[in-house]
């Protein structure tokens, strides 16, 4: 009997859950009869998702004081916890999103690797948001981009899927070796992997105008960049989320925003503690790119989910504010703000998804016409969402505004919070164009409906798009239980 | 209690009209069930107010988030029940109107009816600021939808403009809330001292000046006024500018005193050439709905004239005047919609002569229209007066504009008469066209009592808009003889603002 390391499995087990969440789906594309693969995958990947949840929520429970498992290179803190939770809570709502989506026909519809590919992106991201040394940053980096890639490019015969998918896979990859360069000049200059080593060397070595660190932490923020699509590393986003399957960019707008975020706040704080200057700098100047290109670009879109694209580009912008405020209420702000923007954002492309698979074309502001008034309750709640991006009360979009500024004015930035809310009030204009769409166009605008009808609601849909107006505007009401979840977090954290 | 019943009760009205299926009928009765149920709500706080107790009364306090110091707190002062009265009034008198008219898509309708009224309830009663921030913004979204949906045909250019610079002003008003808040530590209206930062109070006073509107800033008025259904524009002249009144009062004023004092030459003269530009164009105004548009800013102005007086008799004539012309304005608008009915336009050159065997129209017209140009013995004489009187005191000039003012006042109120009822028959007036119905009649008849019975007794508002003690304290606070902390500490020991150490009054 040899010796073998304990590993604290309990640690591990939202992410073995996903991962056997994966296997069953993709061996459920082999082995059953085609009829059967779809509400196998589903399920599977659902009750992955579900069961994540709860361990997800156990270990935020049990672990009080943070640890490290797996020669410390993978944290068990409530931090890792609340931000996989999000995940999970995302997972789950986009495969009821995904459940009626047509992915190509007969033998071309992949429903198997899609649900499969779903539940091991979830993995990847909870393995990423634990990451505490630069090798499994970038190891979850890669794992979680690379399901994406095929899930964007998955739905072959949907026009643009293909080119997304290729497109991300490129650019992505750029980001991903950005990073990864980064990470090796960071190692280089400090001798180190750990976040917390790399900190301390860098206050023991006296690194602090070692122009390799600086270069290898600007490369770091910019490969972060790339995956919380903040502008000017945004190239991407507008494309590929344009050409994805919906709820694979409903999924991608909720989760990947999220977990990019909260390992930028966690790389930053805890491995570079003593560069704040520099990088605060860095973030907030990021943060007002991405307000200004996210919004003055969204003005002039009027499909839809390109839209809503470029409002995930200024809210990256948003919700680095915080970040860059590199104070506990900051972070508290963030993991606060992303909940209510989770749920938003995944819900808004839901609501975007069942419009179009009425109309079997893209959706527009101009076929959107009138669709408010034949499905209220989807019209309703994608009202909602548009408030709550644009910060209107009601919403937990309006507190996480609140707490991103507040924080930012804590820490001194006043400037910052003029720029935010300037940036709110444009975004405002293109918010409620969305709602003049749904309610205010005239008879006469209005588009006929697709031949045959429209489909009947979808149950799953319809299911997924009020949790998510539950949790939208529940998060205005609830503020206090959920920012205690946020301070219980970001105190995580060496702040 | 009584207070959040008053904000919940709509609200909860609203949730019951948007998730239950009701017919047209039924969502507009009982909406209009739910408005009267809570004008005898406000008839019992009412009655259970103690106006010789100053300080904030059926308030109500929980934590919403403690890590900043946010709350639900919610109370009423006395110029707030005022407040909050023409507010239920004149939202049950809009609401009626819209079960009359038959407003289409009427669940929803109703419903942001209902939404609308608990949000203006709730910025009249709050003491947090980010809870007054919530309601005030919480205002726009009916708003926008109500104008939006329902509206004229120029309805999607005149929501975009109402939208950007109502949201414009409040952003302002959200980073000064932010700095005010956390500079203090609480974001508790009465908890917090005050603060001498010219630019908070700025961010403040443009947000409510943009709301009001006060010259420069009333661009989104016509157009907002013109393509909104009457009881709308009703509402949002009538009680919605008048939330703008509140926060100038309970904010701007009692928060930032040195600043009030410094810039009270700047908004006295904005007040003023607002006053004055106001009654020329609504003397020059083509259609019904514009004069009654910028007679409202003129009558705005008049109003921040008295607020920015510095004085008790300002302050009083203030509220009363907030009351009056929100009774008048909503009257009107009501009546306009009538006319629009029945004419099918509201220019003035299409119309005329519906005085002729319409004895009712007729009637209502010229007593609304009498009150509104501040005939002597009436509420609207009491209020001008009373702010007139207060202005005095800054100098005689501002006196002598605001007399100008109501002489215009006169010349307008009276052009409207003259061309809606009198003159020849115009092109656009049916001959068939109907008198007042009964349901008509059922909803301006109380709101014109209303105005009768201020008319009478125009010191039941006066008398009873603030105690002794608010008046000293605010006038102390603005003479900036005192930082407010003294008093502030009296009302958290729940002793009112009597208590505080009384200050010589000024005489008026």
């Amino acid at each position: 009997m040899s010796e073998t390391p304990s590993v604290d499995w309990f640690a591990l087990s939202p992410i073995l859950a996903l991962l056997a969440a994966a296997g069953i789906a993709l061996l459920g594309a082999v082995l059953v009869p085609a009829g059967w693969r779809k509400p196998l995958a589903a399920l599977a990947t659902a009750s992955g998702y579900a069961t994540a949840f709860v361990f997800s929520a156990l270990v935020y429970v049990r672990s009080e004081d943070a640890s490290f498992v797996v020669a410390d290179s993978f944290a068990r803190d409530r931090f890792a916890a609340l931000a996989a939770l999000i995940v999970c809570g995302a997972g789950l709502l986009a495969v009821g999103v995904s459940w009626s989506e047509r992915l190509g026909h007969g033998e071309r519809e992949h429903v198997g690797e899609y649900y499969a590919l779903l539940a091991a992106a979830g993995a990847g991201m909870v393995f990423f948001v634990g990451a505490s040394n630069l090798m499994v940053l970038f190891l979850g980096l890669e794992w979680f981009s690379i399901c994406l890639y095929v899930l964007t490019a998955i739905a072959a015969e949907r026009v643009g899927s293909l080119e997304a998918g290729l497109k991300y896979l490129i650019v992505g990859s750029f980001g991903s070796a950005v990073l990864l360069f980064g990470c090796a000049l960071v190692y280089g200059a400090t001798g180190e992997l750990g976040f917390g080593a790399i900190a301390e060397a860098t206050s023991t070595q006296g690194l602090l105008d070692d122009p390799l660190l600086l270069a290898g932490l600007a490369m770091l923020i910019t490969g972060l960049g790339f995956k919380a699509s903040a502008a000017p590393f945004h190239m991407w986003t507008p494309d590929v989320y344009e050409g994805a399957p919906t709820p694979v960019t409903a999924f991608m707008s909720a989760a990947t925003k999220t977990v990019a975020l909260v390992v930028t706040l966690r790389v930053l704080v805890t491995a570079f503690p003593e560069l704040d200057e520099f990088w605060t700098i860095a973030l907030a100047a990021i943060a007002c790119i991405s307000l200004a290109v996210g919004n003055l670009a969204a003005l002039v879109q009027r499909d839809v989910k390109r839209m809503l694209a470029y409002s995930s580009v200024s809210h990256a912008g948003f919700m680095l504010i915080p970040i860059a405020a590199g104070n506990e209420l900051g972070g508290r702000a963030l993991l606060y703000y992303l909940i209510p923007y989770s749920a938003m954002s995944l819900g808004a492309f839901a609501v975007v998804a069942a419009r179009e698979r009425e109309l079997r074309a893209p959706v527009t502001l101009d076929n959107l016409a009138g669709f408010g008034w034949e499905r209220p309750v989807l019209g309703a709640a994608m009202w909602v969402f548009m408030l709550g991006f644009a910060g209107l009360p009601l919403t937990g979009g309006f507190v996480g505004k609140f707490y991103a500024f507040s924080a930012a004015y804590e820490a001194g930035w006043t400037w910052l919070v003029i720029v935010g809310v300037a940036a709110t009030a444009v975004s405002l204009y293109y918010y409620l164009g969305v709602v003049r769409a749904l309610y205010m166009r005239s008879g006469a605008e209005l588009q006929p409906v697709v031949v045959g009808g429209s489909p009947p609601p979808e149950r799953l849909l319809q299911g997924a798009v009020l949790a998510c107006l539950v949790v939208t505007v529940g998060s205005f009401f609830a503020v206090q239980p959920l920012i205690e979840l946020a301070r219980d977090a970001a105190e995580s954290l060496p702040f | 209690m009584l207070t959040t019943a008053l904000i919940l009760v709509p609200l909860a009205g609203a949730l019951v009209v948007w998730l239950l299926p009701w017919s047209r009928f039924a969502a507009g009765s009982i909406a209009l069930l739910v408005s009267l149920v809570e004008v005898g709500l406000w008839i019992t706080a009412l009655a259970g107010f103690d106006f010789g107790e100053s300080g904030l009364q059926d308030s109500a306090r929980a934590s919403w988030f403690s890590d900043l110091e946010v709350s639900y707190h919610v109370g009423l002062y006395g110029f707030s029940l005022w407040l909050v009265g023409l507010t239920v009034v004149a939202m049950a008198a809009a609401i009626g109107y819209g079960l009359w008219a038959e407003r289409e898509r009427a669940r929803t309708y109703f419903g942001l009816m209902l939404f609308l009224t608990g949000a203006v309830v709730g910025v009249f009663t709050a003491q947090d600021l980010l809870l007054f921030y919530a309601f005030f913004e919480g205002m726009l979204i009916p708003l926008y939808a109500l104008i939006g949906v329902w509206g004229g045909r120029g309805r999607q250019a005149a929501t975009i403009k109402f939208v950007i610079y109502t949201v414009a002003g409040s952003l302002l008003m959200l980073v000064s809330i932010i700095v005010f808040g956390l500079s203090q530590g609480t974001f508790d209206l009465v908890d917090s001292g005050t603060s001498d930062s010219p630019w908070l109070f700025l961010g403040f006073a443009v947000a409510f000046a943009i709301k009001a509107p006060l010259f420069p800033l009333h661009g989104w008025l016509p157009d907002a006024y013109r393509e909104s259904p009457p009881e709308v524009a009703a509402v949002l002249s009538g009680v919605v500018s008048k939330a703008a009144v509140y926060g100038l009062l309970r904010i701007a004023i009692a928060k930032f005193p040195e600043p009030a004092d410094d810039f009270r030459l700047t908004i006295l003269v904005l007040a003023a050439v607002g006053l004055v530009y106001g009654s020329f164009l609504a003397f020059r105004a083509p259609d019904v709905r514009g004069v009654i548009a910028y007679s409202s800013l003129a009558q705005m102005g008049l109003i921040t004239l008295g607020l920015f007086a510095g004085n008790s008799s300002g302050l009083n004539g203030a509220v009363l005047q907030s009351v009056v012309h929100g009774l008048v304005s909503t009257t009107l608008f009501l009546l306009a919609g009538g006319i629009e009915r029945r004419a099918s336009t509201g220019e003035l050159a299409s119309l005329g002569g519906l005085a002729k065997g319409r004895p009712l129209l007729a009637t209502m017209l010229m007593t609304v229209g009498v009150i509104a140009l501040a005939v002597p013995g009436s509420a609207a004489f009491a209020g001008e007066f009373l702010i007139l009187a207060g202005v005095f005191d800054q100098g005689w000039v501002w006196a002598v504009i605001g007399a100008v003012a109501i002489v215009l006042a006169a010349m307008y109120v009276l052009r409207l008469i003259s061309a809606v009822l009198h003159e020849r028959e115009g092109s656009a007036v049916p001959s068939e066209a109907l008198d007042l119905r009964p349901a008509e009649l059922g909803l301006l008849v109380p709101l014109v009592a209303c105005l009768l019975a201020l008319s009478a007794w125009p010191a039941a508002v006066t008398d009873r808009a603030f105690s002794d003690g608010d008046v000293r304290t605010l006038q102390a606070v603005q003479r900036g003889e005192e930082d407010g902390s003294a008093f502030l500490a009296a009302l958290r020991d729940g002793d009112g603002w009597a208590e505080y150490a009384p200050i010589e009054e000024d005489a008026p």
